[in-house]
């Protein structure tokens, strides 16, 4: 089984989700000007700051070569994860509902947060330890989740709503303290904390996000 | 192209700019909101919509307007 990890310019966490992903399988960068996805079986679009983020987080990414062939492979039910930026690629993509907008606190904030898994059976969580929050990194300026009522009810009722922060987490305001979204296929999840920062305790302050690529590798090996 | 937050979503540089206000002397502001202004030369005028829609604004979050200046 083998990860593509997308590279842009302006990326920084691509080497991380590479290593966090060699973990668990095999794994390949991907630059963004190339759209052979390299017989990848899961996709990451990794955390940073994509074409400087210039206009709005994420916007310019989305056009990208590679992106063009992410957005077939996902339509196509290819595993696709979204890491803080790269949920924001995803978002701008229109792969996940609702949009990232500037943190609430108007600040860079950064920590390790606890997250509540409220999705335990999905593709990217089926891993992870049951009955116990994740203790994953998040660092950014601009993950404040939104989506309008309609479309936020919707996700409710079909279990869109993968992870959230725990009590007192949520910094960056988002609606109904969501920290990560999948698709209504199930097969595209984005999130802001960063789970590939959390594979070693000595560095990580976890394992937790193991877990997540753990799950992945589960569901395509599952489907193979 | 004016892009600004739609309304009823926080906003929360308009929110930072209506505190500081008062402070020097300016009393009474209120709904204040902070988007971006984009000015381009375009040889057609019909791509604006599009390109707003595309990738100049994200209508999800935002509204545009499209003044035009000869």
């Amino acid at each position: 089984m083998k990860f593509g990890v997308l590279r842009f310019p302006g990326s920084c966490d691509e080497v991380d989700a590479l290593e966090a992903a060699r973990r668990v399988a095999d794994a390949e960068l991907i630059w963004h000007g190339q759209r052979d996805l390299a017989g990848a079986d899961a996709i990451v679009v990794p955390g940073g700051f994509s074409y400087g983020d210039y206009l709005r987080a994420g916007a310019i990414a989305r056009f990208s070569p590679a992106m063009e062939s992410v957005i077939a492979f996902a339509r196509d039910g290819g595993l696709v994860l979204g890491i803080c930026n790269g949920f924001q690629v995803l978002c701008e993509a229109r792969l996940l509902p609702g949009a990232l907008l500037g943190n609430a606190n108007l600040h860079f904030t950064f920590g390790q947060v606890s997250l509540d898994v409220v999705e335990g059976d999905s593709a990217f969580t089926s891993e992870c330890a049951v009955g116990r929050p994740l203790s994953i990194p998040c660092k950014h300026a601009w993950g404040r989740y939104h989506a309008d009522e309609a479309t936020l009810d919707a996700m409710r009722s079909r279990g869109q709503i993968v992870v959230r922060y725990a009590g007192g987490e949520n910094f960056n305001g988002s609606l109904g303290d969501i920290a990560g979204v999948r698709s209504e296929a199930g097969n595209v999840m984005g999130l802001m904390p960063h789970p590939e920062h959390a594979v070693d305790e000595l560095v990580g302050g976890s394992r937790d996000g193991l877990g997540i690529f753990e799950s992945m590798r589960a569901a395509v090996e599952g489907a193979s | 192209m004016l892009i600004r937050p739609k309304a009823g979503i926080l906003d929360p540089q308009g929110v930072a700019v209506e505190r500081a206000l008062p402070a020097l002397g300016f009393e009474g502001v209120e709904n204040v909101h902070v988007g971006r202004l984009i000015e381009l030369d375009v040889p057609d005028a019909e791509q604006l919509q599009p390109m707003c829609e595309k990738l100049l604004a994200n209508p999800l979050v935002e509204d545009y307007e499209i003044v035009l200046v000869d």
